[in-house]
Order: C-alpha cells, then sequence, then structure tokens
C-alpha cells in the first residue's frame, strides 16, 4: 500500500481523536485539541460533548474557533453559564471526563510548565501562565497532552509546576486527593508516551516509520520503553479527508508542524 | 433615574489614577473604545485587573497608563504571546499577581457576594501558591482536610460591554457570560458600555436576561462596536486580522507607539475609530442573524 503523506499536526490531531470515547464530556482547548474532539465526534464518538472554559457546554462549531471564546462556540451550543459555574459545577464537581492540557515544558512525571523558564520572581522567559490548566489537571478524570518532541520540551524537571501531572511519583499525587486519574497519554509526532506503575512517562507505541532512536535523542531525560512497544494504526485516508477538508480547511493548524 | 452620559464624561467621573480597574469581558464583550478613552484621558499608575488581559491591557500598558496587572493569562488569544505585558514583565518594570482562573473568578466570586474569603479544593500544583501570598490554605473545619482560599477582589471601577441596557443600567448580555455578572457586584463603581440603549419595557420582556441590575450602576454609555476588536454576540464578529497584526505591531516600539497616535490619541472618540476602520472592515465583521425561539413569560 502506498504511504499516505501527513504532518506532525495531523499525526497528533487524529491519534488525540482515538484517545476519546463515545459519550465523553471533554474539556476543550482551541486549535489541535478543538479539531481531535470535533474529529472523534464526527467518526467514532457522536456524543462526545465539548465544553469550553469561557462557559460554553454542548459547543457545536460551524467554524475552526480561532479563539477559546470564538462565538461560533455559543451559536447552537447546549449551554452557556459563567466561568464561576464552569469551573464549579462542570470541573471541580466532577462532570468532565477529559481535559487537553498543553505547556512549554513536560517533565518525566508529566508536570506541566506554562508559566515562567528560569526564576519566578526575575522570569527569563514569561509564558502565559495557568488560564484554566491548573484546575483540569487536577479535576478531570483522564487528561491528554498534545505535543511536539522536543528536548527542550521534555526536561527532567519543570522550571515552574503549573500543573500536577504525577508531582515525584504516583503515590505523591494519590495521597494529594485530587479526584482526577492525571495525565494518561502525551501524544507526540513520534509516539506515545504513558505513564508506569510510578507515574513515570514511558514511550508505549511509535507512530509508523518513528524509531526509538529518535525518541531518545529528543528526550530530556534517560526514557524507559514499553516491554512491548506498539505501533500507532496508520492514519485512514477518511480521517485526513475530514481533518483537511471540513475542520480545517484553510490548514490554519493543520499545516504546521510537517 | 437615567444615568445616560457620555464614555469621556463617565471615565471623567469614575476612573481615577491608582484606581484597581477592571475592564470585564472573556474574549467576547471586551470594552476597548473604554481602555482607549481612558489612555486619550491620560490615567497614571492602574492597576489593570481581568483573567485574560487581552490586547485591551497590552494597550494600556503600552501607553504607560498601568503599574501593575492581576491576571490569569497573559497571552494573545489564539495568537500566540502579548508582547508589551510580557516584555515589561521581563524587564521588571510593571508590578504582577497571579493566578490561575478559577482562583481569578474564586476572587471575584467572592467580592460580589461578599465574604471574607472563598475556598477551592486544592490541585496538588503548588508552586503558584508558594510564589503568591494571597492564596492560602485552611482546615475546613467539617472533615479537618486543608482547602486552598482566595481573598475577595474588588476593584475601584469595573467597565462591562453589553448587547442592551436601559437607560437606568439594567443590562443584558447573551453569548460568553465570562466572569461579567461577578466583576459588577464586585465593584464599587460599574460604567456600563452598550450597543444600544433600549426602552425600560424591553427589558422588562426578558428579565431572566438581565445580568446585571440597574441598583449597581454608576454610569450608562451608548457605545456602538466598542468591542472591536473582540466581538459583539450577534452584532459584529472578531477582527482576527487585527488580533494578528497587533503581534506584528507590538514587535516594535515605534510602530506601537504609531499605532497609538493613529488610532487612540488621532481620534476623539469610538465613532470616529469606528467611521476609520473603513467599510472593508465593517463589511467583513458582520454576521447573519440567528434568532432564538421566543419564550413566553405569560401574562398574570
Amino acid at each position: 500500500m502506498e504511504a499516505i503523506a501527513y504532518t506532525a499536526s495531523e499525526l497528533m490531531c487524529i491519534n488525540a481523536a482515538r484517545l476519546l470515547q463515545d459519550g465523553d464530556v471533554v474539556f476543550v482547548g482551541v486549535g489541535l485539541p478543538n479539531l481531535a474532539c470535533n474529529l472523534a465526534r464526527r467518526t467514532h464518538a457522536p456524543n462526545l460533548q465539548m465544553i469550553y472554559e469561557a462557559g460554553v457546554i454542548g459547543a457545536r462549531p460551524t467554524r475552526i474557533p480561532l479563539s477559546i471564546g470564538d462565538p461560533t462556540l455559543v451559536s447552537g451550543a447546549s449551554s452557556v453559564c459563567s466561568m464561576y459555574d464552569i469551573f464549579t459545577l462542570y470541573l471541580q464537581r466532577g462532570n468532565v471526563d477529559v481535559g487537553f492540557l498543553g505547556g512549554a515544558q513536560i517533565d518525566r512525571f508529566g508536570n506541566i510548565n506554562a508559566t515562567v523558564i528560569g526564576d519566578y520572581a526575575k522570569p527569563k522567559v514569561r509564558l502565559p501562565g495557568s488560564g484554566g490548566s491548573q484546575e483540569i489537571a487536577a479535576w478531570a478524570n483522564r487528561c491528554y497532552i498534545i505535543t511536539p518532541h522536543q528536548k527542550r520540551r521534555f526536561p527532567e524537571k519543570v522550571d515552574f509546576r503549573t500543573s500536577a501531572g504525577f508531582l515525584n511519583g504516583r503515590a505523591e499525587r494519590e495521597a494529594s486527593g485530587v479526584r482526577g486519574k492525571g495525565p494518561l497519554v502525551v501524544v507526540t509526532n513520534l509516539g506515545l508516551l504513558e505513564p508506569d506503575e510510578s507515574g513515570e512517562l514511558i514511550l508505549t507505541a511509535l507512530h509508523p516509520g518513528c524509531t526509538t532512536d529518535q525518541v531518545r535523542e529528543n528526550t530530556g531525560w534517560p526514557i524507559k520503553f514499553a516491554e512491548q512497544v506498539r505501533q500507532t494504526e496508520p492514519l485512514h485516508e477518511a480521517e485526513l479527508k475530514l481533518l483537511r477538508e471540513e475542520l480545517d480547511p484553510q490548514g490554519i493548524y493543520l499545516k504546521s508542524g510537517g | 433615574m437615567s444615568k445616560l452620559c457620555s464614555l469621556k464624561d463617565a471615565v471623567s467621573n469614575y476612573v481615577h489614577d491608582g484606581d484597581l480597574l477592571y475592564c470585564a469581558g472573556f474574549t467576547h464583550l471586551i470594552p476597548f473604545s473604554a481602555g482607549h478613552e481612558i489612555i486619550r484621558q491620560g490615567r497614571r499608575n492602574l492597576t489593570l485587573a481581568r483573567a485574560t488581559p487581552d490586547l485591551i491591557y497590552d494597550q494600556l500598558v503600552a501607553a504607560g497608563s498601568a503599574k501593575k496587572v492581576i491576571f490569569s493569562y497573559i497571552g494573545n488569544p489564539g495568537v500566540g504571546s502579548l508582547r508589551i505585558i510580557r516584555n515589561e514583565l521581563e524587564a521588571g518594570r510593571l508590578e504582577w499577581e497571579e493566578y490561575s482562573h478559577f482562583g481569578m473568578i474564586s476572587r471575584l466570586q467572592a467580592g460580589a457576594a461578599g465574604l471574607p474569603f472563598i475556598p477551592m479544593n486544592q490541585t496538588a500544583a503548588v508552586d503558584l501558591e508558594h510564589n503568591n501570598p494571597n492564596i492560602r490554605r485552611v482546615k475546613d473545619p467539617y472533615t479537618g482536610l486543608e482547602v486552598v482560599t482566595v481573598p475577595p477582589l474588588n476593584p475601584d471601577v469595573a467597565i462591562i460591554h453589553v448587547q442592551r441596557a436601559d437607560q437606568n443600567g439594567n443590562s443584558q448580555i447573551w453569548g460568553i457570560l465570562g466572569e461579567q455578572k461577578e466583576v459588577a457586584f464586585a465593584s464599587s463603581k460599574v460604567i456600563i458600555t452598550a450597543e444600544e440603549i433600549v426602552d425600560e419595557s424591553v427589558i422588562r420582556s426578558d428579565p431572566n436576561r438581565t445580568l446585571i441590575p440597574d441598583m449597581i450602576v454608576s454610569a450608562v454609555c451608548h457605545v456602538p462596536h466598542c468591542a472591536h476588536p473582540s466581538y459583539t454576540q450577534g452584532y459584529y464578529d472578531r477582527d482576527n486580522v487585527f488580533y494578528l497584526n497587533w503581534d506584528k505591531i507590538t514587535e516594535s516600539a515605534e510602530l506601537t507607539k504609531a499605532w497609538l497616535d493613529e488610532w487612540v490619541y488621532g481620534v476623539k472618540d469610538a465613532d470616529e475609530y469606528w467611521q476609520k476602520l473603513g467599510e472593508e472592515t465593517h463589511e467583513r465583521l458582520k454576521v447573519a442573524p440567528a434568532f432564538a425561539s421566543p419564550v413566553n413569560y405569560g401574562k398574570y
């Protein structure tokens, strides 16, 4: 069979979509998570519900949202509420199945830094900060992270913990009493990382054509590999067609990372 | 009692040097025209609070109006970095106080409800807590477990853009509600800017849609297109082109100053600004109507 050409963003987006289950209530961000959710809803998860931190529930965007508060999220949604309501009644109460997270740095235990590179009081690089992610990482039942696989993005330890993964190990997160299970899968352009029993992220799957050497070279700690590293399912033409022709026809989010 | 006045008078009467200001609106209904008027009137040493400072605070900081920002996400939404504020923070020229979104809106909720603090479940991410002495812990008197707390945020003045208001200040909003109601109730003074000033009977025909009641409002200003380059649901779209342009403009201090000179200092009010944008922009931002089904309140 002839190999299909695709960009890194398409690869990550489709693999993220496959993690979603029918009926999931997903706390969505703009960009690739939004595309992954819409793709899942149009394929295997028609009853997936998208909710947004701006206070939108059951969004049915008819164009690609360009910000977290795009008006297309409201028109045709099932409900709109205040931000205080979305963070309390929906997230804190436990009504969110899945949260998508991203950040400048993700460490060995899935902790995320979206706040600062260098010292907090004297920032070398000031990043945007938490937004909703501190609480999403703690209280969504499952969290997924989509990020390009680069050494600078995967340090041994993050400079600042904006949101909690497994802290210094799974036991520490469990002892903290937060309700969510933490980051369950990190989707990169090379493969999938998942936490082992100790909460350390290990490589469990490679995308077609990617190698363990590439993963080693692009990870900032001596990464471990699962006993049996799986290969992710090749991308289907139907998935790519939906993404390219209907969900992001201008390639705003999909063209990058090619 | 009618509180109708010009935006110029509202800013002149209610926004003072050194105030804690909250221009509300999460992506939606951001009162840019009010920000511009504050810049024109030369306010200084403001503390600017917003969950997402957005371009409106980047512009106020660029104009030298601010000494401090209180925020939970400093980005150019959907574009990237908020360059002016980021540069000022990295250079140590701007004070800041930071929360997560939930921490920020919990402060507003406490302020709006007249509470001394508000509890939140803990998140296991403690670095922000260790760097912000306002974020503390108390023992839950019922379970003995710890909860995280934040104090109320009570701005001196809030500016809130709405779709429609009556002359007394009863204000209706639809679309993303963000933190508008909490900000209004938390603040000492509230300035409403409205796309439309409607008769009181219009408000009373649909009381469930009224988010902000007249009793907490100080001034009502008729300011169509106040939210550009953000948007007003059902009235005009977000000007994404401008959000992208701002990223380029703010790469250079000269371009930023030139932009302020032309688009803020160089126009007298929101009307002139909107006319200056021109037909092509007006057309680009038009939205087709999509009406809600009417509801029947009944005659009793």
